[in-house]
């Protein structure tokens, strides 16, 4: 066998998402993946930590340290780097509007170690807008946000100068149903903003604008459809070149070129047959490590069980092992861009690109990304993505291996643990966090915390710069809740629009008997007998924002007759109970996938009936492990679904059968 | 007379004590009831109806309606109105109207308006419902004026947003003591809405988007010319308001049009006249939608049944649940079993 090549590529860096329970566990957790090989650290913050809200507050109850680790200051974030110099390490953070903040505590702490913040490496996702179309991490409205996202940028530009301070998103597009094109242009359009609002804020010189775009770098997804997707991050490329030349005047063209990040697609990641998802998520890496031209900087890969919940660290070792293969052991590192000259592909990078044109184009008629996100316009087109999406995976022309087809398997190993196969967290750790941050409370200057919080607010009305007082408050040892309430009370709050309101689909069903129509007579009837159009309320309890799964339920309970109310993401049960009542529905329909489901789904039974609405029927969906299910059912659930669950009408048809017969009806048959 | 009731109707008596206590569980079932088409609850309805008639009716509260093209901001203006009225500690009720896919699509509906309106904060001097229009012309659905009667039983302001208006949706006049029109800026629709005729509805204009600048001023100022027309009622001037719903700004002002056109109404002596007029044109639609041209003969005809509820002005309601009672009566006589019934039970059975 020929030796390795001696002059092999670098290979990209390899991080693992991860973070869970407490600082002090994630940091234990960190240090075993750097011993494993991993060359960067990516963490995840639990969501009270990414909406601006203290481990204490009602809103953050069930969710502290759930899917992620929970920072509420300085002092946590000295425990989540205990041992790991942080003038050595590359680090990425999935942290958005409170962006400013996390960074703060980062500068902060690298000062406080006596570490200059230039020696400062690492990744903020900082991409506001994005979280207003799929992500859902959102607080202030778009204004406020695109300021807080810009002094980021004109602060690190200048004070830190090797930090990534926004990484704009095309991943969570394609989580949300985007479609390769959607994602070129979506991307490119916030892009823009971004490098126009920092423009106009006038803080760079013309001259070190150059160096602003180069410190732009992207986060991308990667399909199953790897070709496709290959000549996407090609298109990337190309649109990238051209856009910050022409727009922005970059002449160097080292300083244009397209740094991008990668998560591979998780959407298509199964329930069913979970030890196929490997197959998916190494081909799915093929598709940004194969061209040269094209090849992602930093990978991180979801894990097998990804469907199931949360990976445990052999899961996650098992993706890092993934790209270990691919970098090491392939000879994928010898080569230059082995896709160059190709007329196919060259011709599929060309067709993306013009439909991706044609996408901006039409959004920057509309006033921009900003108007259209206000307007609703980009979530609508997001959601008919999506609703394509899952009707092909219904209708079998879109083929889901073990899920719509070869359904039939043999026992799995890998799943018959008494762990269910996931991680779990420490149920004992929003407790402490809490007992934590309370115990800090009462250590700090009360009078250095008063000051730095009126700094800061002071520069969110003037204007000024967010960061230089946002490192004070984090030396003084603010907290995540007073920093986020502090710029709540300058800026406001913000819930963008749910793009549901999409036109009714009747191509299929005009004139037609299908399933639909037939639901639509069951539901039609069922409301005739009931004296009242059948109503639904799906609700999103707590501060998870995977909305897919509650929008498409939604739309899909719209087309086949019922009226349906829905909020948006991140309302307490109290709201969702008080909705319930005042809208008078038949169904409420919960949908979490965050790990509280326990907590949450508890609490909106006990409120709907403290309104003497227990005779109203609840439902639940999402990442809800089969023993949890038997637990909601036992607290008077009527049914769960999870993703497994693929097909929409068969939901429905379940719904009106929970509908008749919890209210003495009898149950329709199964249909011919 | 109706078959085996799968539905729990509450006492109508009973509940229309409870919702003028404002207890909004009884609000909410209240509103159920009046929703309901079975035969049983129509019954129901009715005495919940004349349980709640009493002098208030006639003088107090403000029933406001809302209307204007698709996305001019209604619900994001009636949001910043809700806030003016809560701060003067007035408890607030809203029906807000979306539209619903034609019947032949399934007729399902978004209800889309709450989330607009209401800003996350738990409040109980709130309470929205939210309707689909159910493919009835006219901007709001029949369902909606019994609905907002019985919120005014127990809300201080009444607030009815339609759905967006096209020409021939003018029903909205036939329910608020003071109807709004929010105005898109630089659109076709206000200048259609304008040429229509149906100027004379509004008593309040508001050109929303104040924000946008120039095209809101030209759009106030097209507005501001043809609304001093002849036709229009003397001594009200029919303000015309330059809002931004999300910047809050000119709300302030704005909003206090609502209660001087409300003294307005008050002091001219117009207002229990206006709601005399509605309430009529009301139980007749209702009447029409539940017995149809034929069932209005049975009564002895819209002349007959106008004058009924003239002579029992102050009680239409009464008068509603007895000519209803009526038209039953005579339907079953004519028509054995109950063709209400009867048709129910056929739209279950096509499919069971
Ligand atoms: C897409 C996705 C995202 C997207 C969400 C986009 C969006 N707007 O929804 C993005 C990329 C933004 C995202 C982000 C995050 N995600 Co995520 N995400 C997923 C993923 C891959 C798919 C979920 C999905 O949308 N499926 C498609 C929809 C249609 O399916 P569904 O929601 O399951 O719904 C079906 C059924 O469950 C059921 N159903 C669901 N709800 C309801 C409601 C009713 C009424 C009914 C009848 C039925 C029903 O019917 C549907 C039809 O089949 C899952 C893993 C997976 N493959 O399932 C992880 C997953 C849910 N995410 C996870 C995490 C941790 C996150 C983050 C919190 C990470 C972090 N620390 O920041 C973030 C933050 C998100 C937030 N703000 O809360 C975890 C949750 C772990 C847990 N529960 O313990 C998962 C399980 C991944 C994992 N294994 O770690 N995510
Ligand atoms: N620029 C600007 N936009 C506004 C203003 N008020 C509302 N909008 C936006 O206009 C859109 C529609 O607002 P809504 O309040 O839902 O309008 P609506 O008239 O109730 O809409 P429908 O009920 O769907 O007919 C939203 O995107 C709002 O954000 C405003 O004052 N200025
Ligand atoms: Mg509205």
């Amino acid at each position: 066998m020929p030796a390795a090549r001696k002059n092999r590529d670098q290979p990209w860096l390899m991080r693992t998402y991860s973070g869970h329970s407490s600082a002090r566990a994630s940091n234990a957790l960190y240090r075993t993946n750097l011993a494993k090989g991993q060359t960067g650290l990516s963490v995840a913050f639990d969501l009270p930590t990414q909406t601006g809200y203290d481990a204490d507050s009602p809103l953050a109850r069930g969710e502290v340290g759930k899917v992620g680790v929970p920072i509420s200051s300085i002092e946590d974030m000295d425990q989540l780097f205990d041992q790991i110099p942080l003038d050595q390490m590359n680090t990425s953070m999935t942290i958005n509007a409170t962006a400013a903040w996390l960074l703060s505590l980062y500068i902060g702490l690298a000062q406080r170690r006596g570490i200059d913040p230039t020696r400062l490496s690492g990744t903020t996702q900082n991409d506001i807008i994005k979280e207003y179309l799929s992500r859902g991490t959102y607080i202030y409205p778009p204004g406020p946000s695109m300021r807080l996202i810009a002094d980021t940028i004109n602060y690190t530009v200048r004070h830190v100068p090797k930090w990534n301070p926004t990484n704009i998103c095309s991943y969570h597009l394609q989580e949300a149903g985007a479609t390769p094109v959607q994602e070129l242009a979506y991307a490119l359009c916030t892009a823009m903003a971004v490098l126009d609002r920092v423009k106009a804020s006038g803080e760079i010189a013309s001259e070190a604008f150059p160096q602003v775009v180069e410190r732009i770098s992207f986060f991308v997804n990667a399909g199953i459809r790897f070709v496709e997707e290959c000549c996407k991050l090609r298109a990337f490329g190309e649109m990238w070149d051209e856009l910050t030349l022409s727009r922005y005047q970059v002449a160097d063209p080292k300083l244009r070129r397209f740094r991008y990040g990668v998560q591979v697609n998780s959407l298509g990641l199964t329930e069913p047959q979970p030890e196929n998802n490997v197959q998916r998520i190494v081909l799915e890496m093929m598709s940004v490590v194969l061209s040269k031209r094209a090849r992602a900087r930093a990978i991180q890969l979801p894990a097998w069980n990804e469907a199931m919940g949360l990976p445990r660290p052999w899961d996650q070792q098992w993706a890092l092992r993934m790209q270990q293969v691919m970098a090491f052991e392939t000879d994928l590192l010898e080569y230059d861009d082995i896709l160059d000259g190709s007329p196919v592909i060259a011709a599929k990078v060309s067709e993306l690109i013009e439909g991706a044109k044609r996408e901006i184009e039409n959004v920057e008629a509309q006033g921009g990304i900003i108007a259209a996100i206000e307007s609703g316009y980009i979530k609508r087109e997001l959601v008919g993505s999506h609703m394509n999406r899952l009707r092909a995976i219904e209708s079998g022309d879109l083929k889901i291996i073990g899920v719509n087809c070869f359904q039939e398997t043999a026992e799995s190993p890998l799943t018959v643990g008494s762990d269910g196969a996931i991680m779990k967290t420490d149920p004992a750790a929003e407790r402490e966090q809490i007992e934590r941050l309370q115990a800090h409370r009462k250590n700090r200057n009360d009078a250095e915390v008063r000051a730095a919080l009126q700094g800061l607010s002071d520069a969110a009305r003037s204007g000024e710069n967010i960061m230089p007082s946002s490192i004070r408050c984090a030396l003084a040892g603010v907290s995540t809740g007073e920093w986020g309430d502090s710029l709540r009370a300058v800026f406001g709050e913000f819930r963008p629009p749910t793009g549901i309101d999409i036109a009714i689909d009747s191509r299929e069903v005009l004139g037609k008997k299908d399933r639909v129509t037939d639901l639509r007579t069951r539901v039609a009837s069922t409301g005739n007998a009931l004296g009242r159009p059948l109503k639904l309320l799906v609700g999103k309890p707590g501060l998870d924002g995977h909305s897919n799964g509650a929008e498409q339920v939604a739309v899909k309970a719209r087309d086949v007759g019922f009226e349906v109310v829905y909020d948006g993401i991140r309302l307490t049960p109290q709201q969702i109970a008080q909705a319930a009542q005042e809208e008078g529905v038949h169904m409420v329909g919960l949908s979490i996938l965050s790990g509280s489901h326990m907590e949450l789904v508890e609490s909106v039974l006990q409120e709907l009936r403290l309104r003497d609405l227990s005779n109203v029927p609840v439902i639940a969906g999402g990442i809800i492990p089969r023993e949890d299910a038997d637990k909601l059912v036992a607290l008077g659930v009527r049914a769960v679904y999870t993703p497994k669950d693929f097909n929409l009408n068969a939901i429905m048809e379940d719904m009106v059968n929970v509908i008749r017969e919890c209210n003495g009806l009898e149950r329709f048959a199964l249909p011919q | 007379m109706s078959p085996v009731n799968p539905v729990n109707l509450p006492d109508p008596e009973q509940l229309a004590v409870r919702i003028m206590r404002g207890e909004r569980a009884a609000v909410a079932s209240g509103l159920n009831l009046l929703d309901n088409k079975l035969a049983e609850a129509r019954n129901r309805s009715a005495s919940l109806l004349a349980s709640l008639t009493g002098e208030r009716w006639l003088n107090d509260g403000h029933l406001i309606g809302v209307t204007g093209p698709p996305g001019a901001g209604k619900s994001s203006l009636v949001s910043a109105m809700i806030r003016e009225w809560r701060l003067s500690g007035r408890t607030v009720g809203v029906l807000a109207v979306d539209p619903s896919s034609r019947p032949e699509l399934g007729g399902g509906a978004l209800l889309g308006d709450r989330i607009r309106i209401k800003n996350s904060s738990h409040d109980e001097g709130l309470f929205i419902r939210s309707l689909a229009n159910r493919n009835q012309l006219g901007g709001v659905a029949t369902e909606v004026w019994p609905m907002s009667w019985l919120l005014l039983a127990c809300f201080d302001i009444v607030v009815i947003e339609t759905v967006g208006v096209g020409q021939t949706e003018i029903d909205i006049a036939e329910i608020g003591d003071t109807v709004c029109y929010v105005a898109q800026p630089a659109s076709g629709d206000t200048i259609q809405y304008l040429k229509s005729g149906i100027i004379e509805i509004p008593d309040i204009f508001a050109v929303n988007k104040s924000d946008l600048g120039a095209p809101a001023r030209k759009t106030a100022s097209e507005i501001g010319r043809s609304a001093s027309r002849q036709d229009r009622r003397e001594n009200w001037d029919y303000p015309v308001c330059l809002v931004s719903a999300t910047m809050n700004t000119g709300i302030k002002p704005f909003h206090d049009h609502f209660d001087r056109h409300r003294k307005f109404l008050a002091n001219a002596g117009l207002l229990d006249k206006l709601r005399i007029r509605h309430q009529s044109a009301w139980v007749m639609r209702l009447l029409k939608e539940e017995f149809g041209t034929f069932g209005l003969e049975l009564a002895g005809g819209q002349t007959v049944i106008g004058e009924r509820l003239r002579e029992n002005r102050f009680n239409q309601f009464e008068e509603y649940e007895r000519m209803r009672k009526h038209i039953l009566s005579r339907f079953l006589s004519v028509n054995q079993p109950s063709s209400l019934t009867t048709k129910e039970h056929l739209d279950e059975q096509i499919i069971v």
